[in-house]
């Protein structure tokens, strides 16, 4: 079994963007929502692409802006400027 | 000639920048006695500098994040006292949920911000000194704004205005304190293990994803508010989780045992305070979002089997009895919310037996159990009921020595029989819930055979008497008013009153 990595995020007018980007980025990732909230589930690996999201907001966005609309995550972490990649094996 | 832009520092290097070379190799001091703590267990480290936040949070970004998220919170809040936000709520029986929540989580929040302060003092570590440190500046965040946002409802509804000092003397609050001062009495890397792994990382999801979006659901504006944004901190906690165990199996092979015990250890107790929640998912809340079995089924099935399944490249394996921990997730709310049921005359906040519409749901989603054990029970209270001869449980029950709890689950694979285990310590006997309960204890029984026991200490006099009115006066209980059902009650008359007039206002 696929190990699965999962971020779940509000489901509010912030975090819509990141929400968009997260599933344009990754295409075997898939949204589950509940109220208030939206759990995205992707085998192996995800990321959150800064250039997806400031491309749909219109301005440069940092990936530590996640901190303002992350409610959980499941896998190992990695964060630069760049993205942020979750993961199992690192 | 056009003057050269400072470059920036990219998120790694300022990272490094901001937390390498804080601290200092001591001189005049050894640094065995300046940092006394983080040897004692056994867990071996060669190398601090191998410590890393993933997310890689400096003091500035923090202060600009946590400052921003304050400022979203507290516009809601005050939006919500603003325009009387207690009147939108599904109906006044959910408002019990909160009381448990703020009794029994928010001072547990406040420990946790005492614990992680100490361990940012006491680690040698500088990277989990200063993880540890905005751990602890969250903490007391979390306990603030759980008190801040139940405050509008300590307004309007009975059972909260006493929590810290129902945290401190309530038989059945003394699960979830026993099991921080458990953590908080241990050694740093426990403590770590305990709280930031077994807890924040395997475990709190269940408390804050599902019952929180049960919040939103349930029109609590302000609980949904203050769950998500606490939350928000929290999967900061559960890299800390997951970051210190892999660098405790990495530092040195004798590690994993130790880190092996403790796993079991926590996820049990932890697994057995959780409890609470379940009931709270699966009895408390009017509307309903998930069973307790699914949201297990999702995050511990699913998410932790993910989880052990990495961690087994350094041997660790899934926790013990974590198979009878997902069987006993067909059970183990219907079990609890029967035991608060008999004894209401005892609990600080309203018990209420299923209706049919929610027994209906009960039985969908527990299709092995419900109908089969837990329903003909709340069907013959309620006939009871109706004739008037409510069932209240006069005797007060056996203990479990470990996680507290009345002795009421049953044995794996019979749910028709209680389960009773018990040891023997310096003469004296012990007695546990489970088996895992009981390794517990066997492992560590000069610990827990000093627990502080809530029937045990009301039958030795210590609890404001012998009578019930007098141990509810030491509780801070007011009788007929914060206990009992809720049918009847001061919160019902409120709530009903509040209704009627709604609908006097529609015509």
């Amino acid at each position: 079994m696929a190990g699965i990595v999962s971020i779940t995020l509000q489901n509010n007018d912030e975090a819509r963007p990141v929400i968009e980007s997260i599933l344009h980025d990754n295409p075997s990732a898939s949204a589950n929502y509940m109220p208030g909230a939206v759990k995205i589930d992707c085998p192996e690996r995800l990321v959150v692409k800064a250039g997806s999201v400031s491309e749909r907001i219109g301005r440069d966005w940092d990936p530590q802006e996640i901190h303002l609309t992350i409610i959980s995550m499941g896998g190992s972490l990695d964060e630069d400027d760049e993205e942020l990649v979750l993961s199992w094996g690192v | 000639m056009t003057p050269q832009r400072k470059k920036k520092l990219n998120l790694k290097q300022r990272y490094a920048l901001m937390t390498r070379g804080l601290d200092w190799e001591t001189s005049y001091q050894k640094m065995d006695d300046v940092f006394p703590y983080d040897t004692f267990e056994g867990i071996k480290i060669t190398d601090w500098s191998k410590w890393e936040d993933p997310f890689r949070l400096t003091m500035d970004a923090y202060w600009k994040y946590q400052g921003e998220k304050e400022r979203k919170l507290y516009a809601v809040l005050d939006s919500f006292a603003q325009n009387n936000g207690q009147l939108g709520i599904s109906d006044a029986r959910y408002v019990n949920a909160i009381k448990l929540f703020l009794t029994g989580v928010t001072p547990l929040e406040y420990q946790a911000h005492r614990h992680f302060a100490h361990l940012g003092r006491h680690i040698r570590g500088v990277g989990p000194r200063v993880a540890a440190q905005m751990q602890s500046l969250d903490e007391l965040r979390h306990a603030q704004t759980q008190i801040h946002t139940i405050s509008h409802y300590n307004k309007y509804f009975d059972g909260f205005a006493e929590f810290p000092h129902m945290h401190d003397r309530v038989w059945y609050l003394s699960v979830p304190k026993s099991f921080f001062d458990d953590a908080c009495s241990a050694g740093p890397f426990e403590f770590f293990t305990a709280i930031s792994f077994a807890f924040e990382y395997v475990l709190t999801n269940l408390l804050f994803v599902p019952f929180m979006s049960g919040a939103a659901y349930n029109g609590d504006l302000a609980t949904v508010t203050f769950g998500f944004s606490a939350q928000s901190d929290e999967a900061r906690h559960m890299t800390l989780g997951i970051e210190v165990i892999k660098f405790m199996l990495e530092q040195h092979p004798d590690n994993l045992p130790i880190v092996q015990k403790w796993v079991d250890k926590w996820f049990w107790r932890g697994h057995k305070m959780l409890g609470l929640v379940a009931m709270m998912m699966d009895y408390m809340l009017p509307k309903r979002i998930m069973s307790w079995k699914e949201a297990w089924e999702i995050y511990f099935t699913e998410a932790g089997g993910a989880l052990f399944e990495d961690l087994s490249r350094y041997g660790l394996r899934v926790p013990k009895y974590a198979d009878i921990a997902t069987d006993e997730a067909e059970h183990i709310s219907h079990q609890n919310w029967a035991i608060f049921y008999q004894y209401t005359q005892a609990a600080g906040f309203h018990t209420w037996l299923p209706s049919d519409e929610e027994m209906a749901w009960l039985s969908e989603k527990y299709p092995n159990t419900f109908d089969k054990y837990y329903r003909p029970r709340f069907e013959l209270w309620r006939e009871m009921e109706a004739r008037g001869e409510r069932f209240y449980n006069n005797a007060l029950p056996q203990l479990c020595q470990t996680c507290q709890i009345p002795m009421g689950y049953t044995e794996p694979g019979d749910p028709t029989k209680i389960g009773f285990r018990s040891s023997v310590y310096e003469s004296e006997r012990y007695h546990f819930c489970s088996d895992g309960c009981k390794d517990i204890f066997d492992n560590e029984p000069e610990k827990f055979s000093q627990a502080w026991l809530p029937v045990h200490q009301i039958f030795q006099g210590n609890c404001g008497g012998a009578d019930l009115s007098d141990v509810l006066k030491w509780y801070h209980m007011e009788n007929g008013t914060d206990n009992m059902d809720y049918t009847g009650s001061p919160d019902q008359k409120q709530w009903d009153a509040w209704q009627s007039a709604r609908k006097r206002v529609a015509g």
